[in-house]
């Protein structure tokens, strides 16, 4: 009895197998790299459906190059180690021909390599610092000047502001994104007394001396305006304590660049009516694509209360893009999908369209988003046409004449235009070839 | 009433002296004016200035055809452009009829509806229905009408709230007129001629004193003032903490007039030891408001960990199911977020507490006497714990209400505030500490647990069944951290990970305090709080952790068994 049943697994384990290897002869795989488990759970699960919702629909439309997609999930369990050993896994053993993935600038820092060494393709969907820009990296999240810079232009603009308090948690994504915006606000005429500079550890949950040292700052007579890149759980008790202090968005506006549809979802969004998020979506526009989208996604999750967020949004333009790129080249081949895939236009969910630069970075058009009761955020302002992202900052000195171009004749990920050269000992992140 | 109808009369009187305003931009015109127009409705002033939702009746008062609600406003309101909202909002700040008053109010509120397909707006009422602006008409509910709220941003939001709070200036509601005046300090544009008028009025010392700010601010911004009126308006502003005086006093202390540069300088050196002092004040609230929450985590595990001598690492799972606890009772009680707060505190006790005994009754008791075993064990609940809460509830965080006494702040003076719910928590924590004193040396089974800490063999020697005493002492524990979490739910997030956050802070408590005793752990924790947020401004928040780490390392280096050690026989196991 007990043999029988062995057998009986063993027998359905070949099968599979041997199903798993007669398909791959004629799919197209796509490998999905994104934490199931872990801290980064929360977010990065919701990006891994997004995929396999597009993956189903580009299969239910004949596939791509007439073979049908087949998504290979991996773990990285929320471990940047890990996140190396998978992408290895994925590019060496089940020979994927694009990855999806990544969150955390950590988890990208540590995966890179390892697509350059073996000449993967990863598309990263989130809003990070710059600073980088790889030939086998498609960075469809925003860089700095496509969101951060446009807020503060808005700040200054629109709402008067005057003096800044930048509150970050401390990592790579607001360390380098608040040395832009410092640097940012001083071309601009700020002084530096006007600047606060504020880091807290993950989590940090008792803001009550931060919001009050906010608040005096902010009652010395010029309008001021905070600056928010903390990041995940740390937020909630933020916002609360703002609330309990009295801090309204009238006083003291905070904008906030990790904050989206998501993270609102968990939160009573009462009191945080009127406080801002820079992003390049939101689930709130109203556009014929962006309601098919939110209608498809619902109707896959089979939850019609779940959000959609920006970095879905840079997922599904990420894998338009690639789509039309394997179908330009006819084949998917990295290099040749490299080539075909610069200049390459596909419309955003919020109208205009998203075309992918020489230097791997997308046009977007930056929108402000005030936080509305229902969670949602309601848009108060836009770019008026997309903003190209720009890889390396302007306004960091040594950064400043740096620009990447992964087209010929240039073919550099940190090209310095004025001494025509490429690479240097500041710019690790982006090796030459 | 003789006072407000002197009032009345006042304001008509400088309307009629300024003459209609200019109906569009009045926004960014000066503040004060509206409050002039304000009154123009005579005694319609006193009902305007009521607040709330008692002026609903906005929609009936305006029926169409009214002169402000004409269908080029309408339809300025309802667009989505802000420069269109604009000029609407313009038309209706001109405007002080009630109508006008309550569709701003109704916008500011986020109450102005917009019907997709015909641009109507309408006008949500607290009672669910709704008001059509155009027609007057009062329809029963949306009734499958495309609704989206009209929008508004923050810059128009700010208007609508002076202009909101100068009408409201006049206020016979005490309180109101405080905030309203208070409200009015920042405001840059002010009429002095019309504060000074009205402060004669006044008899509030409070108001007055806000009237007096502004007019000294005034005169800060004058350039044609005189050095001594400049001098005076230091020397009261100096007096009366007014922060939003400081970039004036700034530029006064570089100026060229020595008499005016050194009063400026007074002045700032008054409100920087004002500031000083409401600094040092607020700190120390803050860092009792920090200990207690340490107190209230660390406390249930003194209990298990100090008096049992087990490592329970499942004590922060115990704290994140308490706060799930009040999630599911608001969940339950819809609307009623303050009474399902309160009935959270003893369903947590008993819903924890019984997890606790669960707990015990399963794996504990057959692993005392086994530190290390109890630690992975507990370790390895906590995972399926949280796990669980992932799996049957939701990974993503839940919200949990605030009820409405919890918010807000206590005003001690005009810039000295503490929270209340703060304040709440720090009782709460006062509470729990007093009672479980009570329980532990007025009650038969403290005396029990009492006992079996100090000597377990005799104990049972003397017909404890230390068995029993174990259980309880355990289920006690849990409860206490399952009520600890209802305090933690008002303060952060209610999500799987909540407890991971805080389990090495209450650790550090117990161990800090000394192991096994209560009141080392109280005021081990009031002591970590403290001393984080004295540290946290002056080296930052990641600072202030490092160094309360190194610290508490180096007192446990020289007092291996903490602040209170035990003493006799029982120091020795």
């Amino acid at each position: 009895m007990r043999l029988a049943k062995i057998f009986a697994c063993l027998v359905v384990v070949c099968v599979l197998g041997m199903a798993r290897f007669g398909l791959a002869a004629d799919t197209i795989k796509v490998g999905i790299l994104h934490s199931l488990s872990g801290t980064m759970a929360i977010s990065e699960t919701t990006l891994k459906d997004v995929m396999l919702m597009l993956i189903e629909e580009q299969n239910k439309k004949g596939g791509l190059l007439g073979k049908q997609l087949e998504a290979v999930v991996v773990d990285p369990a929320s471990d940047w180690p890990i996140f190396a050993e998978k992408a290895m896994q994925l590019l060496t053993q089940d020979k994927v021909d694009v990855v999806f993935g990544c969150w955390t600038s950590v988890s990208r820092k540590s995966v890179l390599p390892i697509f350059e060494e073996n000449n993967g393709l990863l598309f990263y969907p989130v809003q990070y610092e710059g600073q980088e820009s790889s030939k086998n990296v498609i960075y469809t999240g925003a860089a700095p000047n496509q969101q951060s810079i446009p807020a503060i232009d808005y700040l200054i603009n629109d709402l008067g502001v005057k003096r800044f308090y930048l509150a970050g948690t401390d990592y790579v994504f607001p360390r380098t994104s608040n040395k832009i915006d410092e640097a940012y606000l001083e071309s601009k005429g700020v002084a530096k007394e006007d600047i606060i500079v504020n880091y807290t550890p993950f989590s940090h949950s008792d803001w009550q001396s931060i919001v009050a040292e906010i608040k005096r700052f902010g009652s010395e007579g010029k309008k001021t305006a905070v600056i928010s890149t903390i990041n995940g759980d740390a937020n909630v008790p933020f916002y609360k304590e703002l609330a309990n202090q009295d801090v309204t968005a009238e006083n003291i506006p905070v904008i906030a660049f990790s904050v989206g549809e998501e993270e609102l979802s968990g939160i009573d969004t009462g009191p945080l009516v009127g406080h801002l998020a820079a992003w390049n979506y939101f689930q709130s526009v109203e556009n014929p694509a962006n309601e098919e989208f939110i209608k498809n996604w619902h109707t896959f999750i089979k939850d019609g209360k779940r959000v959609t967020n920006d970095p879905m949004e840079a997922h599904y333009i990420g894998f338009n893009l690639w789509v039309k790129a394997v179908e330009k080249a006819g084949t998917t081949d990295v290099d040749a999908v490299l080539k075909a895939i610069v200049g390459l236009e596909t419309p955003n969910l919020t109208g205009g369209t998203a075309k992918l630069l020489p230097n791997h970075h997308l046009t977007k058009p930056v929108l402000i988003g005030e936080i509305q009761s229902d969670g949602q955020f309601q848009v108060v302002w836009e770019t008026e046409k997309e903003v190209e992202g720009d890889a390396w900052s302007d306004y960091l000195p040594e950064s400043a004449d740096l620009i990447a171009d992964w087209t010929d004749p240039v073919n550099c990920g940190n090209y310095n235009d004025k001494t025509k050269t490429c690479g240097g000992a500041e710019a690790p992140a982006a090796p030459a070839e | 009433m003789g006072r407000l109808g002197r009032s009345i009369a006042l304001v008509c009187l400088l309307a009629f002296c300024l003459g209609q305003a200019p109906p569009a931009g009045a926004m960014d015109g000066p503040a004060v004016v509206t409050v002039a127009q304000a009154g123009v409705g005579g005694p319609e002033g006193e009902a305007l200035a009521g607040e709330g939702p008692g002026a609903a009746a906005g929609g009936e008062a305006a029926p169409g055809g009214s002169p402000w609600l004409t269908q080029g406003v309408i339809e300025s309101l309802a667009s989505s452009k802000v420069n269109d909202r604009d000029v609407a909002i313009g038309a209706l700040s001109g405007d002080p009829s009630d109508g006008a008053t309550e569709v701003l109010r109704a916008l500011l509120e986020g109450r102005l509806m917009v019907e997709r397909s015909t641009m109507g707006l309408f006008v949500a009422r607290p009672d669910g229905t709704y008001g059509d602006l155009a027609t007057g008409e009062t329809i029963g509910d949306a009734g499958g009408r495309n609704l989206r709220k009209a929008g508004i941003n923050n810059r128009q939001r700010e208007g609508l709230v002076s202009v909101i709070n100068n009408r409201t200036l006049l206020s016979p509601n005490l309180a109101v007129r405080r905030r309203a005046a208070a409200a009015l300090v920042p405001s840059k544009n002010v009429d002095p001629v019309l504060i000074a008028d009205l402060l004669t009025r006044e008899t509030d010392p409070l108001v007055a004193k806000s009237y007096g700010k502004i007019l000294a601010l005034h005169t800060l911004q004058d350039k044609g003032a005189r050095p001594g009126e400049v001098i005076e308006a230091l020397g009261f502003l100096g007096a009366n903490l007014t922060p939003e005086a400081r970039e004036y006093m700034r530029n006064l202390a570089e100026g060229d007039d020595p008499g005016v540069a050194r009063a400026a300088q007074a002045a700032m050196a008054s409100q920087d030891s004002q500031l000083e002092h409401i600094a040092f004040f607020e700190t120390i609230f803050f860092g009792l408001s920090l200990g207690s929450v340490l107190v209230l985590i660390g406390i249930g595990l003194a209990i298990t960990f100090g008096v049992m001598g087990v490592i329970n690492m499942a004590h922060g799972e115990m704290v994140m199911l308490g706060a799930y606890t009040v999630w599911g009772l608001q969940s339950l009680l819809p609307g009623q977020a303050g009474l399902a707060l309160i009935l959270a505190i003893p369903v947590s006790f008993v819903v924890t507490g019984l997890v606790g005994a669960i707990l015990e009754l399963s794996i504990i008791r057959y692993l005392y006497d086994r530190p290390l075993e109890t630690l992975l064990a507990t370790y390895g609940v906590s995972l399926v714990l949280q796990q669980a809460v992932k799996i049957f509830i939701s990974s993503n965080n839940r919200s949990v209400e605030t009820p409405g006494f919890m918010s807000g702040l206590l005003y001690l003076s005009d810039h000295l505030t503490v929270t209340y719910s703060r304040l709440y928590i720090i009782g709460f924590c006062l509470v729990v500490f007093l009672m479980i004193n009570l329980v532990m040396h007025r009650t038969r089974l403290g005396l029990e647990v009492r006992a079996v800490t100090q000597n377990r063999a005799m104990a049972q020697a003397m017909g404890v069944n230390s068995r029993r005493v174990d259980t309880f002492t355990f289920v006690l524990g849990s409860g206490v951290a399952g009520m600890a979490g209802v305090a933690l739910s008002q303060l952060t997030n209610v999500g799987p990970n909540l407890g991971q956050s805080y389990i090495v802070d209450s650790f550090m408590v117990v161990v800090f305090g000394g192991v096994g005793n209560l009141w080392g752990t109280f005021l081990g924790g009031l002591i970590i709080g403290m001393a984080n947020k004295f540290i946290e401004p002056i080296n930052g928040a990641i600072m202030a952790k490092i160094l309360i780490m190194v610290g508490i390392i180096l007192f446990i280096q020289r007092h291996p068994s903490g602040l209170f050690p035990q003493k006799g026989r029982a120091a020795a196991l």
